[in-house]
């Protein structure tokens, strides 16, 4: 049984990695009443995953200390599940809390994007930014053998990382072009905030293989992974790996703002100058509005908790901060786009749905996601397609825009307990 | 191991840094966490509590994404069926 939880504050922000911290601090400094929900056991998101103790980083540091000094009442692992005009559901394990706002704040980030190939099902291939967090939270990797492939300055980031705690990383597998690499090194180099965490990447992966068109083609192993096959410039390789992380740079996670009805443009939520969205009192701040990494979000975080306490005055003077951070959210796309070779990846009995184990080929028959969905089961598992929607969306154009609730599977007696009110009326042809 | 804690995963005793995942030990474990409907081993995909791969039965309870949860001493840990 849950215990139920009913409070109401001036501001609720989903999301406590950057943007949400950002945003969360700035408004509660302005003297409002600030929830701030988290999914995770601590505050930071992914990028700041357990740095809340004693951070190395300077950003993140001053940022744990500035929110807990701050009035901000923060609650962990609670997944937001149903959201409406003024009023979200949130579980955490033992509590369901129904939170009254007047301000919504989404900072809901981003994920990795995972395209299927085969064998990458096997145990121990796992993703870029999931061998990071594992890493961080306890998993040794000292002497592993480990290969790194995909694309974005994420895997860049991993690799450093799993060196730094004794991992043999043997290659860095990164399948856009020399050419497009080399672009997105100089504009990070223009950049000089940036300087130092370049030269100590590039130092700290000298003698790493860092191979440019190249990408996964197979993860081989009877119960583990075993090897990994790679092509690099046409050629076949095969290498010996104890882990393979692999990711496609970053997708937004985007299932909380369409399910509100905020308006999406080119892949992103529309914001306007102080991050509000399409609907009055909603703004939306960090990866959902772009992948541009933390920096900006803390901007466009503080911008959104500025403007929710009124303060636009305030807002205005981060506005040309935000916008040089813009630039590099264009730099990043263009640089790490993906390559039509990688659409060949997954053969006909390769899984794309990892939930309910549906095979491409059994996909490649449909000519939408609803299509896919509805016949095969593709997307209908517990993940709710937040893996092979952005699988899909690469592989055959799909977009899935339909969000429903709950936004996440939750514990029955926890859907017992929504307010009816706010319980969604189904419309004819679904909710929107 | 200084500040470790030991749990149990799959039948099998681990030692973990305090603080670590439910997750980490299934990897420190060799274990799987779940098996797929067509009865494929699965180990911890995304680390982020999106993909669902990481369920498994801790203490009894059923489907806790093991990404998301710190270990505690003595927690049992066994693999999920879905």
């Amino acid at each position: 049984m849950n215990a139920e939880s009913k409070r109401s504050f001036d501001v609720a922000v989903i999301g406590g990695g950057p943007a949400g911290m950002g945003a969360a601090t700035v408004a509660a400094e302005c003297g409002l009443s600030v929830v701030l929900l988290d999914d995770n056991p601590g505050l930071g998101g992914q990028i700041w995953r357990g740095e809340s103790g004693s951070s190395k980083h300077t950003q993140a540091s001053h940022w744990f200390d500035r929110v807990g000094r701050s009035s901000v009442e923060w609650i962990l692992e609670a997944r937001v599940f149903q959201v409406g005009k003024g009023h979200l559901s949130a579980e955490s394990p033992d509590t369901v809390h129904q939170i009254a706002y007047s301000h919504l704040i989404l900072a809901t980030g981003a994920r990795e994007r995972f395209l299927p190939f085969p064998g990458w099902t096997l145990p121990n291939v796992l993703g870029a930014g999931a061998l990071h967090s594992l890493i961080k939270s306890g998993l040794p990797v000292e002497g592993k053998r480990i290969v790194i492939a995909g694309t974005g300055p994420l895997l860049l980031a991993v690799a450093a990382y799993a060196r730094e705690k004794g991992a043999q990383v043997a290659c860095i597998a990164e399948q856009t072009t020399g050419a497009k690499f080399a672009c997105f090194g100089l504009s990070v180099l223009l950049v000089p905030e940036e300087l130092e965490e370049v030269w100590q990447l590039a130092w700290q992966l000298q003698a790493v293989p860092h191979w440019k068109n190249c990408w996964p083609v197979a993860a081989l192993g009877k119960e583990r992974l075993e090897a990994v096959r790679l092509s690099h410039h046409g050629r076949i390789r095969e290498i010996a790996s104890d882990y393979l992380a692999c990711g496609f740079h970053l997708v937004p996670s985007l299932e909380l703002a369409q399910f509100i009805g905020c308006a999406i443009q080119d892949g992103y939520v529309a914001v306007d100058e102080n991050q509000q969205t399409c609907i009055p009192g909603v703004y939306c701040a960090g990866e959902p509005t772009g992948i541009g990494g933390f920096e900006l979000a803390l901007v466009e975080g503080q911008i959104a908790g500025f403007a929710a306490a009124n303060r636009k005055d305030l807002a205005r003077k981060l506005w040309r901060r935000r916008d040089a951070g813009l630039r590099h959210v264009r730099a990043l796309r263009r640089a790490f786009e993906l390559r039509d070779e990688l659409r060949n990846m997954p053969q006909e009995d390769t899984l794309v749905c990892r939930c309910e184990d549906v095979p491409f080929g059994l996909l490649r028959a449909h000519q939408s996601w609803q299509s896919a969905k509805l016949h095969s089961r593709c997307g209908m598992g517990p993940c709710q397609g937040r893996v092979c929607g952005a699988a899909a969306e690469f592989l055959f154009g799909w977009s899935n825009s339909s969000v429903r609730p709950p936004l996440f599977p939750v514990r029955c007696s926890s859907l017992a307990e929504m307010p009816v009110e706010t319980i969604p009326e189904i419309h004819e042809g679904g909710s929107k | 191991m200084p500040d470790s804690i030991v749990v149990w995963v799959a039948g099998k005793n681990v030692e973990v840094p305090k603080g670590a995942t439910v997750a980490a030990a299934v990897f420190v474990a060799g274990a799987f966490c779940r098996t797929s409907p067509s009865g494929q081993p699965r180990t911890p995909f995304c680390g982020m509590g999106i993909c669902f791969e990481c369920r498994t039965v801790i203490n009894g309870e059923p489907h806790r994404r093991s990404c998301q949860v710190l270990c505690e001493p003595g927690m049992v840990i066994t693999p999920d069926e879905c």
